[in-house]
């Protein structure tokens, strides 16, 4: 072979061999809108589809670093148990990261109840997570800047910037926040801000079995979750705090605070 | 005006001074207004990327099929195929580099979370068959008998 022909070969081959690796990087269209500033965060609890299994509580727990045996939590699972009489009875031991194993509530000081088979008219569980608010009171009352909210909804903690004073985990109406026992600052939910914006999903979403936790664009009405509270009867968390959450609920009673 | 007006004067001047100086070193230059105004965005902006680059410890029932591509067949066609293989065989953090081993949870526990009977009328609780922890082999681990792939009653 001539040189003049091993040089040109040479070139054909790398020219053609760099086009086939770029053809096979193709995007993810998950990615492509999570980069997408016409994009806003939303989520959708289903509480017909929950039942109480707390695998979200343990998945989010392990995913975020919280402390496992720690009595504090990201997100949470609540029960509800309404009586004939109209009594409303509820718990949440240890944030249900265990589940719900047995028929006894946990009222606390009042120790273990028992609610009676045939007194029992309603009984439902209620997932909680940070609502991420469009107009979030725990941001408004921060007095160094340590928590803001992203272009795209999402409500973070700056670990570096926060001081600890606890304002924000006064100021929301949802208690959502708490004191993290390691860091030593303010945390919450982050929707899994590191999952989402790569096209992924939230670690509470991924380990639900029935679907009952799903986090879609608001923004895009061709997403399922965006249609299904446009379609469907949801509701919110305590409205009549003017927050504006983004966290929308199927099922949910008056009961439920 | 006179000397003692001056000199306390001067020592509040140089400590407001001092105060932007260290204000102007201390405080990140991307720190500010952003998209969402002064009331709910006046941060520094480069957290945002650190939040997203914070490391993700479940990868998925996608991530497992590369490899174990088998069970996840063999658990598609089980009423358990539900269910992501993460909640029992633990996150996948970088496995199989590290950890090289999962650590399965095989507890009574956690098959609890789901088979414990309750009365939850108006939640799928209600539709998923129980068993009564207290009456039920009280003390065995429910893999003992059932295979948690393959938990039909029928195949037992």
């Amino acid at each position: 072979m001539k040189r003049r022909d091993f040089l040109k070969n040479t070139a054909v081959f790398v020219a053609g061999a760099s086009v086939s690796v770029a053809a096979l990087d193709f995007i993810d269209p998950k990615e492509l809108l999570a980069a997408n500033p016409e994009l806003k965060w939303g989520f959708l609890v289903d509480t017909y589809k929950c039942v109480g299994c707390g695998f979200c509580v343990k998945a989010c727990k392990t995913e975020s670093d919280i402390p496992f045996e720690a009595n504090v939590t990201r997100t949470w699972v609540e029960r509800y148990v309404i009586k004939r009489d109209g009594d409303v009875v509820m718990d949440c031991p240890k944030g249900a990261r265990d589940g719900y194993t047995t028929k006894l509530l946990d009222e606390n000081r009042s120790g273990m109840v028992e609610v009676p088979d045939e007194e029992i008219a309603q009984a439902f569980f209620v997932p909680k997570l940070c609502n991420h608010c469009t107009t979030p009171a725990c941001v408004q009352v921060c007095p160094v800047g340590a928590t803001y909210q992203t272009a795209d909804g999402v409500v973070l903690v700056d670990w570096t910037w926060c001081i600890g004073c606890g304002y924000c985990i006064m100021g929301c109406p949802y208690g959502v926040r708490f004191f993290h026992p390691v860091e030593r600052v303010a945390d919450k939910c982050t929707f899994c801000y590191h999952r989402i914006s790569k096209g992924g999903n939230t670690a509470c979403a991924q380990a639900c079995p029935f679907g009952a936790r799903q986090i879609g664009n608001l923004k895009d009405p061709n997403d399922p979750v965006a249609q299904a509270i446009m379609t469907q009867r949801v509701g919110i968390l305590r409205d009549e705090y003017g927050t504006k959450p983004n966290v929308y609920y199927i099922g949910l009673n008056k009961e439920v605070r | 005006m006179k000397n003692h007006v001056w000199r306390p004067l001067f020592v509040v001047i140089v400590i407001v001074i001092g105060i932007l100086v260290f204000r102007a070193f201390y405080v990140p230059s991307d720190f500010g207004v952003q998209e969402r105004g002064y009331t709910f965005g006046y941060h520094r902006l480069s957290n945002e990327q650190e939040w997203k680059d914070y490391p993700a410890k479940h990868k998925g029932n996608d991530y497992c099929n590369e490899c174990h591509d088998d069970k996840i067949e063999e658990l598609e066609s089980a009423q358990h195929g539900i269910i992501p293989c993460e909640n029992c065989h633990g996150a996948a953090f970088d496995h199989p580099n590290d950890p090289e081993k999962l650590t399965i949870d095989r507890s009574r526990g956690l098959c609890l979370r789901c088979h414990a009977e309750l009365i939850m009328p108006s939640s799928g609780r209600n539709d998923i068959p129980g068993i009564d922890p207290v009456e039920h082999n009280k003390g065995e681990e429910c893999s003992e008998c059932h295979n948690p792939h393959n938990p039909s009653l029928e195949d037992m």
